[in-house]
């Protein structure tokens, strides 16, 4: 709660500065007429990762002074340089968000290099001290709302059996496959999680065999970690299942299946790093946190969530988000049986062993490679 | 132009016996210019007429594409930028139509060449860049031209249809080149992006002196011309244009009909393959899975475009190229999505393709019959 004082002060300073730069001329990097450019890898109403970003380029159209510019559907290509320079040389932009993890290296890096004046925010969290300094890498860690997502599912599944239909085996996906079962596993110590890769940020198609697949085995809570939720999340309700979303809120696609969901709240950053320029601020150049930086959260929970679940995934939330608590504690074992994390080991959020995770926790029914 | 046209039409209607020889002799280049270029004022003004029915004005759109596309010195390099890989990856398309043949796998030998030139680049550490780029342009041009030449060898032994099996082989690659990049070739600190180690920015291909459009547009002229020159102005370009006739003919006269479909099946994916090469060594720097950008499949597009003449490709790519580079303003200027883009692209191909019939057929330009 001490949280939401520092950051309403902050919008006060923010907003003075804000007046002030403009009034006075004095802060030409950040005048009223501010314009920021939004590059997505699809389109922004994917119900899925681009959607997410789009909602935070919202929020920022909603404060007075700023012009947003978007493009969508660029690819990781030399495109998203030649676009992120349209943005500065035709529109202006003097900020920009390129949101998907392959704008960064080479692309945002060599753009970055070129407009040492301008200021490039990339989702993903990579920035290492030889890259620039007007580049920055923000990213959440979105295992914690995949955790209490898992707390929700334990208790909902009947058979014990829940479903993940996963992109790739890396360590971002493996970690919310890990959390979300570790989660369940709390509320259900025999619950079991079947995990299909579909080898591919967006393949709608092997989403929807891998949903469907997963259902006939007995499956009946299903989430995911793809780019757009959407084939997942209206299959499964179909078919009867629930689900618990990814990236954004999946609720109206079926109002009655969805149970929870880990969210970004880039709709919360966005505005906290415009005001944090405005204010003269540095943002830091590689900027993460999880529930309690509010840079995740956690979707509302649908009507099939019963009373017991609530109570124990609200309460896991809460000490998330005081920070005091340890997802990756030890001991934690293997699908194969290898002790990955000792007793008495404590990995917390920010431990780089994580970012280099490898392996599928007991629990998870599947395999890396 | 049309101006141009009209006075020899004129002269002819009043005294057939002017000039007969001026249009004989470029009545057909006429054509070949005045026809494609109707068909595209056609497409942009449905497009226009679409465009408006969403409320937006035709005029607008038109001033943002000049505007994106060519209107300042930063939109032409945009514009050539993205043309570059689409010359390559076109005559890929381009040349085994002089045969009769129907290509559509440039972008898997793009793959292929992309993971044979960053083998080739990762092989020779320490040798000199020139030496590197030279073993890696060759790496590029023998796969990406042995990965088409399965399909003219699956064609001419085993009778199997080179446009299914040069389309399915676009898949093979992409697996391939996931599989071996997270595996095998993988750079273990790449942990969620998996890619190849980097070539190492020494050896990287610089921009054209001037500018920052990347050498491949240089490779794609001087590969369409020597193209064009192969197939218009050498015997063995004559063989192909006969065997492409008439196949039972070219056998009767005694052409090796096989020889020419592998030949000519190399060249068209050495030219792809080149292309993924000029990727790696030029953008990206190191293979991933985002090379698999669509530039092959774009590519055939041109290569119809361009009603399969290796010259035309030139233009015909920079005309696409510069809707690629006017999409983005379109998307932020006029709030149109992305798939606008794609519709004006559909409609210009319907067009051209439709104008097919009016070749011969517009009286004045027959010159004396």
């Amino acid at each position: 709660m001490d949280f939401g004082r520092i950051s309403k002060r902050q919008l006060l300073q923010g907003s003075a500065a804000l007046a002030l730069g403009s009034t006075f001329g004095a802060r030409t990097a950040f005048a009223a007429d501010t314009t920021i450019g939004f590059i997505y890898v699809g389109s922004r109403d994917d119900y899925g990762y681009n959607q997410a970003h789009a909602q935070g380029a919202a929020a920022l159209k909603k404060m007075s002074g700023l012009k947003v510019v978007e493009e969508e559907k660029v690819p990781e290509t030399d495109a998203v340089e030649k676009t992120m320079e349209s943005m500065i040389n035709l529109d202006g932009a003097t900020l920009l968000f390129p949101t998907s993890f392959g704008y960064y290296n080479p692309h945002m890096i060599k753009v970055a290099s070129k407009y040492p004046k301008l200021r490039f925010q990339h989702c993903g969290g990579l920035w290492t001290e030889k890259d620039p300094k007007n580049a920055g890498s923000y990213f959440g860690y979105i295992d914690e709302a995949q955790y209490v997502s898992g707390i929700v599912a334990g208790y909902t599944s009947k058979s014990g059996k829940l479903g993940f239909v996963a992109a790739k085996p890396i360590p971002q996906v493996l970690r919310n496959i890990n959390a979300f079962t570790l989660g369940a596993r709390l509320a259900n110590p025999k619950v079991t999680t079947q995990v299909i890769f579909t080898g591919d940020w967006s393949m709608p198609v092997k989403e929807a065999e891998a949903t469907n697949s997963l259902i006939d085995q007995g499956i009946d809570v299903l989430t995911c970690h793809v780019d757009g939720p959407k084939t997942m999340v209206e299959n499964a309700a179909r078919r009867g299942a629930m689900v618990c979303g990814y990236h954004v809120n999946q609720s109206p696609l079926a109002p009655k299946a969805y149970l929870t969901g880990a969210e970004w709240n880039w709709e919360a950053l966005y505005p906290k790093f415009v005001k944090m320029m405005a204010a003269g601020e540095t943002i830091p150049n590689f900027y993460r946190g999880g529930l309690k930086e509010e840079i995740v959260k956690v979707s509302p929970y649908g009507e099939a969530v019963s009373e017991q679940a609530r109570k124990h995934a609200d309460d896991i939330k809460a000490k998330l988000a005081a920070g005091g608590y340890t997802i990756f504690k030890g001991p934690v074992v293997d699908n194969k049986g290898k002790a990955v994390i000792t007793a008495g080991t404590e990995r917390g959020q920010k431990d780089p062993e994580l970012e280099k995770m490898d392996y599928l926790v007991e629990g998870v029914i599947g395999a890396t490679s | 132009m049309t101006s141009e046209v009209a006075d020899p039409a004129d002269a002819i209607s009043i005294s057939p016996a002017a000039d007969p020889g001026f249009l004989q002799r470029y009545g057909g280049t006429i054509e070949y210019i005045l026809i494609p270029g109707a068909a595209l004022v056609g497409a942009l003004g449905v497009f226009g007429i679409f465009v408006a029915l969403f409320g937006k004005n035709p005029l607008d759109l038109y001033f943002y594409m000049y505007q994106g596309a060519f209107g300042t010195w930063f939109s032409w390099q945009n514009t050539l930028t993205r043309a570059a890989p689409l010359i390559l990856t076109a005559l890929c398309t381009a040349l085994p139509a002089q045969l009769g043949m129907v290509i559509i796998g440039g972008e898997g030998a793009l793959l292929i060449g992309a993971l044979a030139s960053t083998s080739a680049a990762l092989a020779m550490p320490s040798a000199p860049p020139l030496a590197v780029q030279l073993a890696m342009a060759a790496a590029g041009i023998i796969a990406g031209g042995l990965w088409i030449m399965l399909s003219g060898a699956l064609r001419q032994y085993r009778g199997v249809n080179e446009t299914i099996s040069s389309l399915l082989l676009v898949y093979i690659a992409l697996a391939i080149l996931n599989h071996l990049v997270e595996g095998m070739m993988r750079d273990p600190t790449s942990l969620n992006k998996p890619s190849t180690r980097e070539i190492g920015a020494a050896n990287m291909l610089g921009s054209i002196p001037g500018t920052d459009v990347h050498w491949g547009l240089v490779f794609g002229i001087l590969a369409a011309i020597a193209s064009y020159i192969l197939i218009y102005h050498t015997v063995f370009g004559f063989a192909a244009r006969v065997a492409g006739g008439n196949i039972r003919a070219a056998r009767i006269v005694g052409l090796g009909v096989g020889k020419l479909i592998l030949t000519i099946c190399f060249l068209a994916g050495a030219s792809a393959g080149l292309a993924g090469m000029v990727e790696v060594a030029a953008v990206q720097g190191r293979t991933n899975a985002n090379l698999a950008a669509g530039y092959g499949f774009t590519g055939i597009l041109v290569a119809f475009l361009a009603r399969q003449n290796p010259l035309a490709v030139i233009p015909v790519a920079i005309l696409l190229g510069g809707i690629g580079a006017s999409g983005g303003l379109l998307q932020r200027r006029l709030g149109l999505p992305d798939a606008s883009v794609q519709v004006l692209q559909g409609i210009i191909f319907v067009f051209v393709l439709a104008s097919d019939a009016l070749y011969g057929r517009i009286g004045f330009l027959k010159g004396k019959s």
